[in-house]
């Protein structure tokens, strides 16, 4: 018995930490696959609607985000805004917007290109209905209105 | 004796900083990128309509389902009432009418004789007027139509005018409007589910288009139920009275 006891007074030996690094590189490798890079400052309120029937975006480099929502800032006021890449816009803006994203890519990807509506989900259907119709007569036709996952 | 220290080869490189760097890059991560996945739900806008276009054929009643929302997010379906929890159910009617009512679009067998036939006609047409697009257009929808036939056997195809019409008025809230769009298609998706799994026992968005025989079935089970859900234009009339 008194053997037992006498190895159990003995002070426990530090936790090693040599395998430290690799667990905070697993997790650093993980937030790397998992994530991209936020490349547009949002200077709009931008909490999105939630729904079911969602598509997930197959090839994001072929989405124009168009963000919709009162401004952060309220220095700019309170009604709904338009930001296109990194500033404030109009309606009217958005035709330029959509021929300079157009530009970047290969004619043949053309066709694939689709406009993101990220619409905050207070802002009223007047705006988005202007901006839809917009979108139709400059023809880029293919629309995703986006959402978060919702509950069924 | 230096010399020979030297060659005995470096030593080893403390590694004991590698978790502080990693840590490190691991923050930088975290904080300069974003999770969220971009999904959504996909539409397809109608092409502008050329100011001199003849204004559209009438449409039969029972084949318009007509949706409005108002400004205070309320619901009048066909022209009643409705709460958005019931809004499913409805669709799922008017896209099946399954007693098959006056009010809902009727619809029309298609049977293998009858699909047959029209390729082999539309096929003489298309061969004397090649360029003719109308021709071209009603032959491929035959041959979808027997690629249906071929899977599913003889089913009831809804008429070509049934359309889901969703109005919305300028103060409509958008919350509000993208839940009536995921109800409409939530039914849409609920039948093609049904009827997918019920035919090839697979769910309809398990299907994958880059297979070929898969590729068919979707487009059997997208010919049974189409999605046809129309944005309609703002009211322009009361901007410009004639």
């Amino acid at each position: 018995m008194s053997k037992f006891i006498s190895t159990k007074q003995k002070s426990t030996p530090a936790v090693s930490t040599a395998s430290l690094p690799d667990i905070v590189f697993m997790l650093l490798f993980f937030f790397m696959v998992t994530t991209h890079m936020r490349d547009k400052d949002m200077m709009v309120k931008n909490s999105l609607p939630s729904a079911t029937e969602i598509t997930k975006m197959e090839n994001k480099a072929m989405v124009d985000f168009i963000f919709v929502g009162a401004p952060l800032d309220a220095r700019y006021g309170t009604a709904p805004r338009i930001q296109l890449d990194d500033s404030f816009a109009t309606i009217e803006d958005i035709q330029l917007f959509k021929e300079k994203a157009k530009e970047t890519r290969d004619e043949a990807e053309w066709p694939l290109i689709s406009s993101s509506l990220k619409v905050d989900k207070d802002v009223k259907m007047g705006l988005v209905t202007d901006i839809k119709q917009e979108l139709r007569r400059i023809g880029a036709l293919k629309i995703v209105y986006s959402t978060n996952q919702g509950l069924r | 004796m230096a010399r020979r220290r030297k060659s005995s080869g470096p030593g080893e490189i403390n590694a004991g900083s590698m978790a502080d760097i990693a840590f490190l890059l691991l923050i930088f991560f975290l904080v300069t990128t974003t999770m969220d996945t971009d999904a959504g739900i996909l539409r397809q806008l109608p092409p502008p309509i050329p100011e001199d276009q003849p204004p559209p054929p009438k449409v039969k009643d029972r084949d318009v389902y007509v949706v409005l929302v108002n400004s205070n997010d309320q619901l009048l379906v066909e022209g009643e009432f409705m709460e958005i929890g019931d809004l499913k159910e409805g669709t799922k009617d008017f896209l099946t009418n399954p007693y098959e009512s006056e009010n809902l679009p009727q619809k029309k067998l298609m049977t293998r004789a009858e699909a047959v036939e029209n390729i082999a006609t539309y096929k003489a047409y298309v061969a004397a007027e090649p360029t003719n697009s109308f021709y071209i257009g009603e032959l491929e929808r035959w041959e979808e139509r027997l690629t249906t036939i071929n899977l599913i056997g003889d089913y009831m195809e809804l008429p070509g005018s049934a359309v889901i019409s969703l109005r919305n008025d300028t103060e409509t809230s958008y919350d509000m409007y993208i839940q009536v769009q995921n109800e409409l298609t939530r039914a849409i998706n609920e039948l093609r589910d049904e009827l997918s799994v019920e035919k090839f026992g697979k769910k309809y968005d398990e299907l994958d288009k880059s297979i070929p025989e898969e590729k068919e079935m979707i487009i059997a089970v997208r010919q049974v139920y189409p999605q046809r859900i129309s944005e309609a234009e703002p009211n322009v009339t009361e901007a410009t009275p004639e």
